[in-house]
């Protein structure tokens, strides 16, 4: 079983991203044809998705995202892997339809492990409501799989990731804490019960949390994955904005500050530590929450910005629901530094499954 | 002291999981060195490094290589081994538990050629104490002193027939590979290894 394990998951989910930093240059480079008045969000926001106009009503969502594996479960990893690529279609405010499986897979693997894994994507397409329409398959080395989704939003209702306003509160759905668990469960560190907390965040569909949004103003919205919940916060702010996020309210995984403090770190943790560290100021945090605040997310929560005084009404919601959301934060206008992370002192977050 | 971990080719946190197994190794004041791949990985150590309170550098030996360096103080480790001695020793029961923890192939630290000549002659003057070890373990660089080519293994082999256990470490052994050419002694496991040193009454570090 050990081997096995090793085999199949050699540290996978979104801290298999490239960094940040490698990707702008990139895509900074590549060519841009004629701009198109329809495709309302592209790579210029660095969205969660995109979004193109078909009608005035109806404009189609289309995301993309596929990994290697995070945990030694192969339908456990189906079901991470979808929940966190249908994922996007919600962080738009988007309700999802369609999904094209994306699979690279050994020839000389049992072929019951595929089975597994698209057994669990598939189960999560249809709890999300939406049709399993085909994919493509690749002979590879390693495993890797993941969904193409589209989806369908008002043109009108977009949930933007970049249009916060100042004043508005900061509303996260899940806890932080699952690239820091995975990672320990590879080195078999993470506390016993640890990686069955992780698990079940990763494997709820965002789903819940953008239905309870639904009755309210939502001003911005993204979905926290491989950038962090600082990057994604960073991301949020969009060069104009800046907030305060009050790190003893952030909900946290139980076992995930233990672990950061063993060390038990990721390369992309670091990563991202190196993109968006020069934005942020920490005050009075300790050292595992500063990891935890950066730690790469897979099927991560929503971040979501609205009216102070609405934040209340929808936390209320998104709690009986059973997400462990917390406010964590508000916007402010533009300061130095973007982001200010303030606590007091040794407490790493509100621990919550 | 000083050890040297390779982790060239290791995805964090291994780099990480690896020196710190490393550390506690040492048992006490000490260097290791940490070879990497990646940049990351080199950030990743430090900030540990930084976080516990280790002297801490790095260099770029050649392209896709760094060396990380800690210096690990006084009272860095945890182990029973950083206890001064008069405080493991409790009051005689019966027979005290001595024994000995052979980390390296090398006693002392300094010059490595020196330190084995040290060991040789330290195992060899266990051998004529009026009092004798209760256990000799063997782990990591120690695995190389019970195996094939040492210069002790007849030390060794008359301290076991004078009823002295002797132990190796058998990840430590499969690591070096060493596996089948073990000479003198048993085979054994961390589970029996941390028994061995918590039930001691006095733990020699040689």
């Amino acid at each position: 079983m050990d081997t096995e394990k090793i085999t199949f998951c050699k540290g996978g989910g979104c801290t298999a991203k490239l960094g940040a930093q490698a990707l702008n240059r990139v895509l900074s480079l590549l060519p841009k044809g004629e701009k198109d008045p329809d495709l309302l969000i592209g790579y210029s926001s660095r969205d969660d998705a995109a979004v193109y106009r078909l009608t005035e009503d109806i404009a189609f969502v289309q995301t993309l995202d596929f990994f290697p594996p995070m945990v030694s479960d192969p339908y456990t990893f189906g079901q991470i892997a979808a929940t966190n690529a249908l994922s996007d279609i919600y962080a738009m405010g988007g309700t999802v339809k369609t999904a094209l499986n994306i699979v690279c897979f050994p020839e000389k693997w049992d072929l019951n492990i595929l089975g597994e894994i698209l057994r669990g994507g598939s189960e999560k397409v249809i709890e999300a409501g939406g049709s399993l329409a085909g994919g493509h398959s690749i002979a590879d080395a390693d495993v890797k799989y993941g969904l193409s989704v589209t989806g369908i939003v008002h043109p009108d209702h977009i949930w933007a990731n970049n249009t916060g306003h100042p004043g508005d509160a900061l509303i996260l759905t899940k806890a932080l804490g699952v690239g820091i668990l995975c990672t320990a469960d590879r080195v078999d560190q993470a506390p016993p019960g640890a990686m069955d907390a992780a698990v079940r965040s990763m494997t709820t569909l965002n789903k819940y949390a953008a239905q309870c949004c639904s009755h309210y103003d939502i001003h911005a919205c993204t979905d926290v994955t491989g950038f962090s919940f600082l990057g994604h916060l960073h991301e949020m702010m969009d060069g104009r904005l800046s907030c305060r996020v009050n790190a003893d309210c952030v909900p946290v995984l139980p076992g995930a500050a233990a672990c950061a403090d063993e060390f038990l770190l990721t390369a992309a943790g670091q990563r991202n530590r190196n993109h968006v560290g020069e934005f942020v100021r920490f005050e009075n945090i300790p050292f595992s929450m500063e990891e935890i605040l950066f730690d790469p997310q897979t099927s991560g929560g929503l971040l979501i910005a609205l009216d102070a005084e609405d934040a209340p009404a929808l936390l209320e919601e998104l709690r009986q629901t059973g997400l462990p959301a917390r406010i964590v934060g508000e916007i402010t206008e533009k300061t130095d530094p973007e982001i200010t992370v303030y606590g007091s002192g040794n407490k790493t977050g509100i621990v919550c499954e | 002291m000083k050890k040297t971990v390779n982790a060239l080719g290791d995805a964090c946190p291994i780099p990480v999981v690896k020196t710190k197994n490393a550390i506690s190794e040492l048992g006490g004041p000490g260097s290791v060195e940490t070879l990497v791949d990646n940049e990351i990985a080199v950030q990743n150590l430090t900030k540990m490094a930084n976080q516990k309170g280790y002297a801490v550098r790095s260099e770029k030996i050649a392209d896709d290589q760094f060396k990380v360096t800690m210096e690990i103080g006084e009272g860095a480790g945890d182990s029973a081994q950083d206890i001064p001695e008069e405080c493991l020793v409790v009051p005689q029961t019966g027979k005290k538990k001595i024994v000995v923890a052979v980390t390296s192939a090398t006693m002392g630290s300094g010059n490595d050629e020196l330190g084995a000549v040290l060991m040789k002659g330290f195992l060899f003057a266990l051998t004529q104490q009026d009092v004798l070890p209760t256990t000799i373990l063997f782990y990591n660089g120690g695995a190389t002193i019970t195996t094939e080519g040492s210069a002790s293994i007849e030390d060794l082999k008359s301290l076991e027939a004078l009823g002295v256990e002797i132990l190796t470490c058998g990840t430590c052994l499969n690591y070096y590979k060493l596996a089948d050419k073990l000479q003198v002694g048993g085979v054994t496991n961390m589970y029996e290894i941390t028994e061995r040193l918590t039930g001691a009454d006095l733990v020699i570090r040689p």
